[in-house]
Formats: structure tokens, sequence, C-alpha cells
């Protein structure tokens, strides 16, 4: 099959559901005439034009509060608001008003729009332009929340954003951009709020978003040649999130690592967590572990940022925790 | 007060009668809240309401309007039921949004009433995206967009405008400077002279009317839906009111006021102004008005009895709407 990249899937995804329904359009800052500040959009002006897709004032506000109200009229903006920390200038337009219009309208007037936003350390680009914002919006009801890690899924989950009827952010990892594989040239969709196994396991579940994901994938990787399979669940969507896949897991393995790019405290793996603990509890061999980030600002540099984002090795750590954790208690007992 | 332009005796009568209407339930309303009858807190909009009224009057039914807390006249003039905003106000689930809605979120997508904010300005990005849907979808519609001058200090009244300006959107900003943001006046939050001179700033006009001369805010409002509807643009109408009652009825005006001032507007009050104007007019007179105040009160009266017979939302109404629900001809393709 065809390799892509994410950049090149996301684009792809825009320009079908370009094709397939007029009223999907996009703007946001630089996203017509440069083509995105990742390049993201770049050709998109030259084959829809300028009413599809234009460029705004510097308004993050102003990108998503018109969103809201081009979506209740009927039209599905998809809007980038470039960095993902930049969500906090357009987190009214998002969090009051995109989330809660279909409830306030008692149904009447749904907002389906989708935000686009690049999230994620990695490029030494300060501590302004690198959080992972999951956690701040997963406890906003009425949004979706979608963080793909690989080329396919990011187009399919971008093309059901589009068709929802529900206010979407979608994450996109920076250093997933030029992440290449394969991608389908025919019209797929991944639903929303189903998770994806990506690497089979019985010793431990690991539970993972965005690039995480890919870390984990490698920490996996690394403990089969010690004979420890690990299963990898790349959740795809937090929100909705998909429980069953996770428990069936936990049932079947024991033992869960939670891994997340974002700080570990007040992080979304601690629901994660608190799921586990209340429907699967008794299948626990051992306590639950979380990875993710330290509870300090994304910092500058690489040597800082380096220690900053979570590791291949700290997820090996982790997975090593649970195991070391129950075969303790076995010899206790 | 202003010339009445195009407006035929029957339309004039008909704005009158909307202009007491408004006012009536207001008053109405805060009786109830006094005898603690009603759940919603009324914010009044009693002084100003010759704003909601000269503004929607003569809108097209497909043009749409975003009221601000205090443009209660905008819900009347589009035709949502006295009822249901009493029922909004009980949170009966025959009010708006099957209960859950108060005023300030109470919209009416057939009536072409958008839903509102409870983020004081927040609405401004949202209207500039109403009229950006309708230029892109080629619909001749334009859409109102009601705030006061305490919302004119939100970031969103500088990137909603702007926003609107740059795309040259079928927008009015129709904005009401009732002289309070809450309990603060506007010589303390505005080192301007006026708002309507902003507008400048944006690339289109502004203009400054009596707010509470309600003649002067509909050919105001007429004239700058002409310029939106013919491609024009935005235009920003900074109506010079009063609000006669404290923010809302936690906050009366006796705590935060000097009467005399309130005093001074009473005077210039748009309802005894315009019933003088009519009567002055030979368009009402006594028996009239009189008639027309004992139908308003009965539809205020009746729109109470229906609300306190109303049962209250059941149990499940929490849950829904939460999410919009999934169409499966939009979700489509294969699955992977």
């Amino acid at each position: 099959m065809r390799e892509l990249t994410c950049r090149e899937a996301i684009r792809e995804a825009l320009r079908e559901e370009m094709d397939r329904d007029g009223s999907v359009f996009v703007f946001g800052e630089d996203v017509a005439d440069y083509g995105g500040v990742f390049k993201v959009t770049e050709g998109l002006l030259e084959e829809f034009g300028p009413e599809r897709i234009f460029d705004t004032p510097l308004s993050e506000s102003a990108i998503v509060g018109a969103a809201v109200g081009a979506a209740v009229m009927g039209m599905r903006p998809v809007v980038e608001v470039m960095f993902a920390d930049f969500t906090t200038i357009a987190m009214d337009a998002l969090v009051n008003h995109a989330a809660k219009m279909n409830y306030m309208s008692g149904g009447e007037t749904p907002a389906p729009l989708v935000v686009r936003m690049a999230y994620g350390a990695g490029p030494r680009w300060g501590s302004h332009h690198t959080q992972s914002v999951e956690a701040w919006l997963a406890n906003v009801p009425g949004l979706t929340i979608v963080m793909p890690s690989t080329p396919h899924d990011a187009k399919g989950l971008l093309k059901s954003a589009i068709r929802t009827p529900n206010p979407v952010v979608f994450l996109e990892h920076k250093l997933l951009y030029g992440k290449k594989g394969e991608v389908p040239e025919d019209d797929y969709v991944v639903p929303l709020g189903t998770a994806n196994v990506a690497h089979p396991g019985d010793a431990v579940t690991v539970v993972a978003t965005g690039l995480m994901v890919h870390r984990a994938l490698d920490a996996a990787r690394a403990l089969r040649a010690d004979g420890i399979d690990a299963e990898v669940i790349d959740l795809r969507s937090i929100q909705p999130l998909d429980e069953e896949t996770i428990l069936a897991s936990v049932e079947k393995t024991g033992r869960i690592v939670i891994a997340h790019e974002s700080p570990v405290r007040g992080g979304f793996g601690g629901e994660i967590a608190a799921v586990v603990a209340e429907k699967a509890l008794g299948f626990l061999d051992a306590p639950v572990q979380r990875v993710g980030a330290p509870w300090t600002p994304v910092p500058f540099g690489q040597v800082l940022v380096d220690a900053y984002v979570p590791s291949e090795a700290a997820i090996i750590r982790a997975v090593r925790a649970t195991l070391g954790s129950a075969d303790e208690r076995r010899n206790d007992g | 007060m202003s010339g009445s332009g195009g407006l035929t005796d029957r339309d004039l009568v008909e704005m009158y009668r909307w202009l007491l209407l408004t006012r009536a339930f207001e008053d109405r309303v805060c009786e109830l809240w006094a005898q603690g009858r009603l759940m919603e807190l009324p914010h009044g909009s009693q002084g100003q309401e010759a704003i909601g009224v000269g503004a929607c009057y003569g809108l097209r039914g497909e043009d749409h309007v975003l009221p601000s807390l205090r443009t209660r006249a905008a819900f009347f003039v589009r035709g949502i039921p006295t009822r249901v905003q009493m029922a909004a106000m009980y949170a009966k689930a025959t009010g708006a949004a099957g209960g859950k809605a108060s005023s300030h979120h109470m919209g009416d997508a057939a009536r072409g009433v958008l839903v509102g904010s409870g983020i004081i300005g927040a609405s401004i990005t949202v209207a500039a995206g109403a009229a950006l849907a309708f230029r892109l979808r080629r619909q001749d519609r334009v859409v109102l967009c009601f705030f006061g001058d305490g919302a004119a200090q939100r970031g969103d009244f500088h990137e909603g405008l702007n926003f609107a300006g740059v795309f040259r959107l079928p927008v009015v900003f129709v904005l009401e400077n009732n002289g309070w943001a809450e309990m603060t006046p506007v010589a303390k939050h505005f080192a301007g002279s006026d708002f309507a001179s902003r507008a400048a700033g944006y690339g289109f006009p502004g203009v400054r009317v009596d707010g509470n001369d309600i003649f002067a805010v509909h050919e105001a409002a007429q004239s700058a839906v002409t310029r939106a509807r013919t491609g024009l643009g935005p235009t920003l109408l900074e109506c010079v009111t009063y609000r006669l009652r404290g923010h809302c009825e936690n906050n009366p005006v006796a705590t935060c006021r000097d009467m005399a001032e309130v005093e001074g507007w009473r005077e210039k009050d748009p309802l005894p102004r315009m019933r003088a104007e009519l009567v002055r007019r030979g368009v009402l007179d006594p028996a009239r008005i009189a008639a027309i105040d004992r139908d308003v009160c009965a539809e205020i009266e009746d729109a109470v009895a229906f609300a306190e017979g109303s049962p209250p939302p059941p149990l499940e109404e929490l849950h829904r709407d939460v999410y919009a629900p999934e169409s499966a001809a939009l979700v489509g393709g294969t699955r992977s």
C-alpha cells in the first residue's frame, strides 16, 4: 500500500471532505497563502479557492467563535489555531460556546466544527508552543478530543471529526507530521471512540496517546527481547473513551501502564486509572503505573526537553515496575 | 422624536405593543422573583426596550438576531411566545431547550434567534461567524448582534469587529450603551467619549443614536441592515440609553446609583415617550391605550399561569443533547 506522512494524510482528509461536502471550509492564521505553519494545508487554496480556505487576522478567539457561529448556521468549518497552547485564548469559544451549543439549544443548533492544533514538545520552541493540552479540555462535556498517532488514523479520524455533528478538538503531534505510514486511498473513516490495539501482548497493557504510542511500541519491541509481551493500546480519542478495549486488555494482562506527554498530575492517565480501579480492580496483579511529564512547564533547550518528554526507557521502567511488584507479591504469598 | 419613515399606523401600534409587552414582562418577572416564584434571577431591560424593538422591527424572517442579556424585546419581536419565555424563567419543560436554558441562552432556530452567551461580549465573534455562513451560503440574510457597553471592553469586541470588518460580513453590531456595566458606571470603565467612533478603526461606519427614541433606532438599524444586505459590510450602531433597574434583582439601583440620575432618565423613558408621540399623532387614544394595556396584561398572566402549571423537565432531560446524534448518512465511508 502507498505510504503518506501524517501531514499528507491530514491534507488528504481535508481535500476529500471539502470535495464531498460544500459546507466544509477551512480558515485560520496563515492556512491559505502560506499553506499553514506546518504546511498541512498547502495547495488547498489553489485547489478550492479563497471561499473554501482563507487566512484570518491573528485572533484565535474570533477564529473559534466565528467557527461556532458558522457551524450553527449549517457550515462545517475546520479551523486551525496553529499551536495547541493558543487554545487558552480561544478557550471561551470552545468551552462555553462550541461545547454547550447543542445542549443549550435543546438539540436545535449543534456546532459541527473541528479545531485543529499542533501540540507536543520536541522542537526547541519554549513553554508556549509545546504543551499537550488534552487534559485541559477532557473535563468539558460536549467536546470530542482526538489524538491520532499514525497517518492512517490521522486521515480516518479527521474525516470522522468533520462528519460528526459535534465540536471536535483535533490534536496533531508536531513530531509526527513527518511520520510515514500506509494510508488507503479509499474513502474510509476511523470511528471516534475506538481504540486500536497497536501491538498485541498478554503480559502488561500499555495505554498511550500520540507520540507516546510510538515510544510504547519501541518499548514493547525492547521488552519482547526479554520475553515480555506488552500490549500497546493507542486510544486515538480520549473523548469518547474506548473503555471496553482498555478493560478487556487489563482483564487479560492484569497490569497497566498509562503513558501520555502531558504532566502526570491531573493528566488524563488519572481518569484511565480510575476507570480501571472502578471496573477491573479485581483483575489487577500490580498497582497502576503512570508515565508522563514532570510537574514543570515545558522547558526550552534539548537537554531539558529530553528530560521532560517521557522516554521509551521510562515506559520500560514502568512496565518492569508492574511486573516486579507482582513478582514480589507472589513471593510474599 | 425622529420621524418614522415608511412605518404605517399599524406598524406604529404594533411596535408600541412590543414595547409595552416587554416592559410588562420585565416588571412582572421582577415581582415574581421578589415573591420567590422564579428559577431565573431577572436581569431587567427596563428603560432600554426601544433598542430591541426598533432594531428588530422590520427584519425579514430569515434574518438572525443574537440578543444580549438585555434584549428581551428581541425575543418578542422575533416571535418567541410569551409563554415559552416565561416557562424558561421558571425552568419548566415547556421553556427553552426543554427547561435547560435560561433567558441568557434562549435561542430559537426557526425564528432566527441565535443562542446567547452568559459570557458578556462572547457572542460578538459567534455573530460574525453566523454572518460568514450566510455569505458563504449565498443567503440573503443579516445578523443583528446586541451587546452592552461593558461587553465593548472585552477582547472579543475587538476580535469580532475586526474579523467582520476584514471580511465585510453582513452583520450589524448594536451596542446598547446603558451607562452601566453591572455596578460600574461607564465613566469608570471607559476613557473615550463614545463607542461609535471605534468603528473607524475597523473600516466601517459607526453611528450613535438616542436609544430611547424608537424611531431613531429603527431608522439607523434599517439603514445598517440595508448596507449589510447589499454587501457593504458591518455597522456599529451605538444606542445611548439607560438601565432603570439594577444589574440584576440582587443589585437594586438604590445600592449603587445616584437616584437623581435615575429619576432624570425616567423622564426619557422610551415607553411613555412613544405613547405620547402616538397620541400626539392621533394614532392612539385613551380607549385604545387601555385596550392594549388589558390585552398585554392578559397575555402576561396567561404566560404566568402556563409556566406555573407546566411540569419541570423530566430527569432524563439532564443527559439529553450533550452530544448531537451522529447522522449515519454523514458518517458513511468504509470503516477501518
